[in-house]
Parts: structure tokens; sequence; C-alpha cells
């Protein structure tokens, strides 16, 4: 178990456990964080789980693929460099302490 | 006395009406009836990783157990609903006993259409409709060598591209002349049965199953209407639902054709604090190619939309359901994404090349972009979602152009 902090729309931190192997969305969804939608459940077709990752855990990631590149240039809220799709994010013990934050719209 | 919130079906919809119900701020009682043992699940596994074993049942709930204690939401699981009495605002339960509702909510979905054919109670047929369906179907596959799946739909296609993926030998059989003759354009039927097709399964379309044929009271194999035998040990039936909405009916809730509870665009239904979403209503669509005509989507977002639309009607600030419908399926590691409702008349203009990996299909309809088809596109799909929702007008000749910036016809 690994444990990994959302910073919400408010402002506020939420801190869940993460199970090894989980998405970041999936980690998200099962502990009700609002503002992570994770509408396709998490086969990278709808682009409603963009997170921004912090800056300090960006190189901890491996790059994002293909399809989710070609994803985020469609995602509601602006694009940022640390702009990911939280269901293509496999949480590890690499990963423990990861933070991202919500943004303010997914569609 | 406070009655509850009663929402009958405990799946997308049912569960979202609850959730936005208590993101708007409604503070009253929230009783959630659901008729399988599962709290709710994601379904769109079910035909898909869950088949092919990439994904897990743990994978599969919607919210944490603990969601429901949060949000103030009893759910009941295990609890079919039999009856109403729209008068007394009043739930007949199987057990027997009443429930009374304040405002009600029908969210019971569909079951899988059964098969009505000699033999469809041989042991070895299935359907995939719920969880248990699916995990009911996986042990059936585990000793399965040629499994005959009987309708060339999105669901029979998805489980023979997932059986196939397994080393399965697959046959796919769709009384109609292509695959997804309802739902998407000659074209991409095409592309789609030449993917099956290069993945090794068996297609037979414009064939109807006479008969399942068994031995020692397990299915060995299908009759066809030309005389064709398939043998196989499994059969997989996917033609389409029936809504469960017979308990609901005899009350007099008015319903189309198929069964299917009529709302409006907010989801209230003819009578009054009763309303319905997702597979067992019909909604009007102003997407739809007849606008007027209620339709049903059978979709995860519809069921979402519809959901929403009821929760905006509880806090008294109605916001009626009017998006881009959306849809998308995986077969083979392709991903094919659906915006917006096509009609057999449209101009469907291809950008890209079916040769490469990825394209779209346009269907034009007056001139604006009414519908938008995408192989492998996710991006050029979530930019369709907004060209049919702005009706963007094109012509043919510049969505063929893979050079022209389409977003520009957001923007006039």
């Amino acid at each position: 178990m690994s444990v990994i902090h959302f910073i919400l729309k408010d402002g506020s931190t939420r801190t869940l456990q993460a199970r090894h192997g989980a998405s970041v969305m999936e980690i998200a969804v099962l502990g009700n964080v609002p503002g992570i939608a994770g509408e396709c459940g998490g086969s990278c077709a709808c682009a409603t789980c963009h997170v921004y990752v912090a800056d300090a855990d960006v190189d901890r990631l491996a790059p994002p693929d293909d399809m989710e590149t070609d994803m985020l240039s469609a995602v509601a809220a602006e694009r940022l460099a640390c702009s990911r799709l939280a269901c293509q994010i496999a949480m590890s013990a690499e990963l423990d302490g990861l933070t991202v934050r919500v943004p303010h719209t997914q569609s | 006395m406070n009655a509850p919130l009663t929402i009958v079906g405990a799946s997308y919809a049912g569960l979202q009406i609850a959730a936005s119900a208590r993101e708007l701020g409604y503070d009253g009682p929230i009783v959630m009836l659901g008729d399988e043992a599962h709290a709710p699940y994601q379904r769109p596994p079910l035909s898909k990783g869950l088949l092919s074993g990439k994904t897990a049942p743990g994978q599969l709930p919607l919210r944490a157990p603990s969601f429901y204690d949060e949000q103030r939401i009893e759910l009941r699981l295990g609890c079919r609903v039999e009856s109403l009495d729209i008068g007394q605002r009043s739930l007949g339960l199987a057990d027997g006993s009443a429930l009374r509702y304040g405002v009600l909510a029908i969210t019971t979905g569909a079951r899988a259409r059964p098969l009505a054919l000699p033999g469809a109670d041989l042991a070895g047929v299935h359907a995939l409709r719920t969880l248990d369906d699916a995990l009911a179907l996986i042990a059936a596959t585990e000793r399965a060598q040629r499994v005959a799946v009987i309708g060339g739909g999105f669901i029979g296609l998805e489980v023979a591209a997932a059986l196939a993926e397994r080393g399965i030998a697959v046959s796919v059989i769709e009384a109609q002349p292509r695959l997804l003759a309802r739902s998407v354009p000659p074209l991409l039927s095409a592309y789609i049965a030449e993917l099956h097709r290069t993945r090794g399964v068996e297609l037979l379309c414009g064939r109807q199953v006479r008969e399942l044929r068994g031995w020692q009271g397990r299915v060995c194999g299908v009759g066809l209407d030309d005389g064709t035998a398939i043998e196989c040990d499994l059969v997989v039936a996917g033609i389409g639902v029936l809504p469960n909405t017979e308990w609901a009916l005899q009350a007099g809730l008015p319903a189309d054709a198929a069964g299917r509870i009529m709302v409006d665009t907010l989801g209230r239904t003819a009578a009054s604090d009763v309303f319905a979403a997702g597979d067992c209503a019909a909604m009007p669509s102003p997407h739809a190619p007849q606008p007027d005509q209620p339709v049903c989507l059978e979709s995860i977002q519809a069921a979402n939309d519809g959901a929403r639309a009821i929760a905006s009607c509880l806090v008294g600030r109605p916001l009626p359901c009017g998006a881009v419908p959306w849809f998308w399926s995986d077969q083979h590691g392709v991903r094919l994404q659906m915006a917006g409702l096509p009609a057999a008349d449209d101009e469907v203009v291809l950008r890209g090349r079916t040769a490469d990996k990825g394209f779209s299909l346009f269907m034009l309809r007056a001139g604006r972009i009414a519908a938008v088809h995408s192989v492998n596109r996710p991006a050029e799909h979530l930019l369709a979602r907004k060209l049919v929702a702005a009706r963007a007008q094109v012509d043919a000749h510049s969505v063929a152009d893979l050079s022209f910036d389409l977003a520009r016809t957001l923007d006039p």
C-alpha cells in the first residue's frame, strides 16, 4: 500500500490509501474524490479523469502513450505540461506519496 | 412524514440520481433498491476487460462501500419491486411488504432478450447483461473451444473479440446483411467485419438461427435457415434487450412500443413525482433524426444525463437533458467512438483512410455535422462532440481534407 494525495478544487487535500496496480482514477472514484469523473470506466475514452501532477512528481511517471497524449489535447480544463489522465497512471511502490491536483472542470 | 426519494434500480442511472441529488444539496432520505446481489458496478468491462481477463471483478464497483453511508443513501440489495400504486405512492416488494415513497425514480434498466428458439434452454446457452451473467460465462469459457455468438451488435462483437483474443474459435451469426446495421453506416460495418475476419472470427451475416442443437442436455451446435450447421460447445446470445418495466406499466405509466417508460427531457413521466432514466426509459433528444420521437440510447452517458436532470428537478433547479449522445466500443484493440445520432439518409464523409490506424466518418445533415464515428481517433471524437453540439456548418470537401482544422467551424 502506498498513499496518494489529491488536492481538491477548494484547495483542501485528501489523502487516500492506494492499492498497487490500481489506477489513480480508480482510487479517486472509489474514494469519492469530487471532480474526477472517469465516465468510461478507465478505458481512456472520455478524458474526464484529467489531473495535474505535482511538479516534483512529473519525472516519477512514465510519459503518456500516443492514445493518452491524443486525449490530453481535448481535456475540458486548461492543458498543462503536467496534465495526465488518472486512468492511465498505475500506482506502484515507486509512486508512494504522489500528489495530483483536480482541475476545475471535466466537461 | 417525510417519505423518501425511492430509486428502484441500482446501476448507473439510479446511482447518479442519488449522487447528483446529494451534490446539489438534496437533504431528504434516499433509498435505493437493487434486485442484484451486488452494489452498483461498471458494466462496460463485462463484455471487454473482464471477459478477456484484463480486469478483475474487484475493480468493478462504481463507488466504495463507505460512499453510501457517507452520502446517507440506504442501499437495499437483493430487493425486487413487483408492483406500483401511484395513488397510494406505494411499492409492492417481492417479499410481500410495501414501501411508501415521496418521489419515485425508476431506473430498472433492461434484461437480455431471451432466445425464442428450440433448444434455448439447453445448458451452455448464455446471455450477457449482469455481473453474474459475466461470471457464469467466464466459467463456461474455461473449457470452451468453439463459441457461436448470436447477434452481430456491440455486445456480440465485443464478446467475439474478447474470446478470440483468448484463442477460442468464434462464429458470429447476424440476421441483418451487415454488422451493427442499426448503429453505423455500411463503410464502418465493412471495416469492423474485416477487423474480425483478420483476427480469425467467422462472420455469418444475413442468416437466421433456426434451432440450437443439444446432446445430453448441452448445446452442441446451431442450425441456420440455409441448412448450415455450426458446431459449438457454447452459445452467447446478444440479440437486444427488454426493459424491466412490466411492474410500472401495470400502474398505467405511458410507454413506447418497446415498453420503455416515456419521459420528457427532465426525466418526468406522466405521473407527478414519478421519474425514469436509463435503459428503461425513452426520452426525446434534440440530436435524434426525429427530435420529437422519444429514443432510448442504451448508454451510460444517457443514463447519467437523465439522472442528472432528475436530480436537478428534485432540488427545484430543473436543467433538461440535451447533451450530445456518445458511446464507445473496444474490439480487437480498436477503439470505436460515436458522437451524435446518424440517420439513414445522412451524407457520409470519410476523414482519413480506412487503411490507416485511425479515421473518422462524418455524417452531414443539411450541411451540418450531425454525427461522427471515429476509429482510434479519441481526440477527434472529443472534438466531434463539440461539433455535433454546435451543429457545425461545413462542406464535405473540407471534412475530407485532413489539413482543414475542423475546430475552426466552431467559431466562424
